[in-house]
């Protein structure tokens, strides 16, 4: 009916957005901080003597306060992984990459993290490992302190020293 | 950092949709960058704004897009004295229903007023469109609406 200037619209772009003020708590704070430091802070139950890592505040099978502080070591296990083939939106490392849960030597659960410098179809379960570290200007409370962990080329973990944290 | 301090963070969850705005949409999205209202033709002499592509009592095609306002009548309104972020404006204003001249349906959106004396069913209110180099195809072209009296005179 009428001339314009413009293209006619035909997108319209309609983020949706939630901006949250996130805090980790007590408990995770403390392990944050400690990655801070390139240390890996973790707590053990009072009553069972379990180390967890990142510890939530409080033993998940005793329900009592965790207040017992432990730093634990670099080093640890590849209880089990999962190399990752499939590109998605938001991918920030190269495929294939391989995602692993590893065991902290002295920890009694296991985490995430990304497992570099070995070819994806050398990986195996019981493999030691050890973190790699981000410059210590670049430190920040939180995982992106960890670069990555790495082979560290020590004889594989015998089964029976892993097989309750899968 | 103290051993005690609790640790905060922002935190953005975030899903960018972009949507296909079809062809009467687009005709009206199109119009604001021209700092146009456009409604369009329903069933029974009705003009939708904004507009549809059906009629939504008849379920009939829609027809002609047709200019309406730029003034109108507020129909309900509810005041807002401490907007949130992501309000449309950064001051207090009044949601508004707004039946623009010309049109049949009323159209939801902000009316400038500072106070809830400053506003009441059955004001007269026109459209404030941003700058033209401001607009970007969509409803947040139109700023706001103001009184027609300019808000004084009640």
């Amino acid at each position: 009916m009428t001339e314009t200037a413009h293209e006619p619209v035909t997108t319209l772009a309609t983020p949706i957005r939630l901006d949250f003020d996130f805090t980790p708590g007590v408990a995770q704070s403390r392990f944050l901080k400690g990655l801070a430091k390139a240390t890996f802070m973790g707590q053990r139950c009072s009553v069972c003597g379990k180390v967890y890592v990142p510890s939530r505040g409080s033993c998940p099978t005793d329900g009592v306060p965790t207040t017992d502080d432990v730093e634990l070591p670099n080093t640890g296990v590849v209880t089990t992984y999962c190399v990752v083939n499939v590109p998605f939106a938001g991918q920030s490392i190269e495929i294939p990459y391989i995602c692993a849960q590893i065991l902290l030597d002295g920890a009694n659960i296991s985490f995430m993290g990304l497992l570099q410098e070995i070819p994806t179809d050398q990986i195996r379960m019981g493999m030691r490992v050890e973190a790699v570290w981000v410059d210590e200007a670049e430190l920040t409370p939180s995982l992106s302190s960890v670069r990555y962990f790495r082979p560290t080329g020590e004889p594989d973990a015998e089964y029976d020293t892993y097989k309750e944290y899968l | 950092m103290a051993d005690n301090e609790v640790l905060h963070a922002d935190h953005r969850l975030e899903y960018p949709y972009s949507r296909s705005t079809g062809p009467v949409i687009g005709a009206f999205l199109t119009g604001l960058l021209d700092g146009r209202l456009l409604g369009v033709e329903g069933s029974n002499g009705s003009v939708i704004v904004p507009p549809t592509e059906y009629d939504p009592i008849t379920s009939e095609d829609t027809g002609e897009m047709v200019e309406v306002g730029p003034g109108g009548v507020v129909e309900t309104w509810a005041f807002v004295a401490h907007p949130r972020p992501k309000h449309p404006l950064d001051r207090p204003f009044a949601w508004a229903l707004i039946k623009l001249d010309g049109a049949t349906t009323s159209l939801l959106h902000v009316v400038e007023v500072d106070s809830a004396d400053g506003i009441t069913t059955g004001d007269r209110v026109t459209v404030r469109f941003r700058l033209p180099g401001e607009r970007i195809g969509a409803m947040s072209d139109i700023e706001c609406f103001v009184p027609e009296s300019g808000g004084e005179g009640r």
